[in-house]
């Protein structure tokens, strides 16, 4: 393992090599579109921006799932939380996004039982030790998550278990894409496609990208040799003008992706149309339990009406997801908006453009 | 969110494993791959393995990389706009 390890992958002659290749290339002005938040925080975190020509633009795209979330979500988890026989169990960096009001962090402090869990797996022994108790996992995430939620929910459901419920709010990347693809005004020529939500889904579910819409794609890795050579393929695309989806991440991803995660998604939930936060409704983005796996969601138990709340004034979050703004543009960033004082989702989620500008830029 | 961490697997229970993440073991539930065993490496995405690394891939990738003659020299200063031809 020692000649794969990721220390290869960050070679500084290899990316000296890759680098001047890229300046080699590019002779003219290249929009590229990173959809991954981890990507995101890669770029900024190895200064790649800065090793880049003038004329590549790299756009951060709307790939955090904690910011793409609508506030009404949370509201609505929260409002689950007010009740006393319930724990809500969630991954660590929602719990700080605040919804109309208020997040789960501060209602942790105020007496609701909410857990940080690292694993969805940990649901099942939540439940198991709680039988007079709720448990209810806030199901937020892509394509990378949404299958460990239909596994540990099959699992339920062969133990009999029935004391756990899921927010369905995961969703969809390439619906998402396709909103962003429609929208000329970004002048985009190419996505960075996301390396973790294309292991499960494969390169397929992207090709209308480069059919319909002309455009190159390439499914990253996120160390950065993975992420300049994924640049140096869109350009050599780009200069022969054959655009098409490309595997630059092949050591993991096969082009039908990983099918039994398909399969099980497949079996437990169906595609709905899905709200993402400051950006609006996005048709087949949503997934929703299916039939005979609805005992499993939280809205056949619960039955909470929440108004959409209106979002913080004079944040761009929404423009910034869809690459159409960048954090500098915004009024509030670094001044009101800060990593400890986060007004926006793009700010508070690790993961957001917002957050990444904030920490290495 | 999407984060994913690579790891060897050193022990396979029914449907578990204890994967080796360069010394920290934890163990990693195997339902969504069909066929993992014992001495492969797998990406691990919040407990559970969402699939395997082809080592072979990996060093295929690299060598090509480090071949590849395409990959035409430039001066030092070859991160910078200005001294470019």
């Amino acid at each position: 393992m020692r000649s794969m390890n990721s220390k290869n992958f960050r070679n500084p002659a290899l990316i000296k090599k890759i680098v001047n290749n890229i300046h080699q290339l590019a002779d003219k002005p290249v929009n590229i579109m990173e959809v991954c938040g981890t990507h995101t925080m890669a770029i900024a975190q190895y200064g790649i921006r800065e090793l880049l020509p003038p004329s590549i633009k790299l756009i951060s795209g709307p790939g955090c799932p904690v910011c793409v979330t609508p506030a009404e979500i949370i509201d609505e988890i929260i409002e689950i939380s007010l009740k006393t026989d319930t724990i809500i169990a969630s991954f660590g960096d929602m719990i700080r996004v605040p919804g109309s009001r208020t997040t789960l962090e501060k209602m942790r402090s105020e007496g609701s039982d909410v857990r940080i869990i690292y694993s969805p797996l940990e649901l099942l022994g939540l439940a198991r030790d709680n039988p007079g108790k709720n448990i209810v996992f806030a199901g937020i995430g892509f394509e990378t998550t949404s299958p460990l939620a239909a596994a540990v929910v099959t699992r339920a459901k062969k133990e009999n278990i029935k004391n756990l419920f899921i927010v369905p709010a995961f969703k969809t990347v390439p619906p998402a894409l396709r909103l962003i693809a429609d929208n000329r005004s970004l002048r985009l020529n190419a996505f960075l496609l996301p390396g973790h939500v294309s292991v499960i889904i494969g390169s397929y579910p992207y090709e209308f990208l480069s059919k319909e819409f002309g455009l190159t794609g390439v499914i990253s890795g996120f160390e950065p040799v993975d992420i300049l050579y994924s640049i140096y393929l869109i350009l050599k695309q780009i200069k022969t003008n054959r655009p098409k989806i490309e595997i630059q991440y092949s050591r993991t991803i096969k082009p039908e992706g990983n099918t039994k995660a398909q399969k099980l998604l497949d079996e437990v939930f169906e595609k709905s149309a899905s709200e993402w936060r400051a950006i609006g409704n996005i048709p087949g983005s949503g997934l929703i339990f299916r039939k005979d796996y609805n005992a499993f969601s939280s809205r056949s138990k619960f039955n909470i009406k929440i108004n959409k709340p209106k979002e913080p004034k004079n944040c761009l979050c929404g423009k910034i997801l869809m690459g159409l703004k960048t954090p500098e543009e915004c009024p509030l960033f670094g001044k009101q908006c800060t990593p400890q004082k986060a007004i926006g989702p793009c700010m508070v989620s690790s993961e957001g453009t917002c957050a990444a500008y904030y920490k290495y830029i | 969110m999407c984060l994913a961490i690579p790891g060897k697997i050193i022990k396979i229970d029914k449907n578990t494993a204890v994967v080796d993440f360069g010394g920290i073991k934890k163990e990693s539930a195997l339902d969504l791959l069909s066929d993992a065993k014992i001495g492969d490496y797998v990406l691990v995405h919040a407990g559970f393995a969402i699939s395997k690394i082809d080592k072979d891939d990996a060093l295929e990738t690299l060598k090509l990389l480090n071949e590849i003659d395409e990959f035409k020299k430039l001066p030092e200063s070859g991160t910078n706009k200005k001294n470019r031809k």
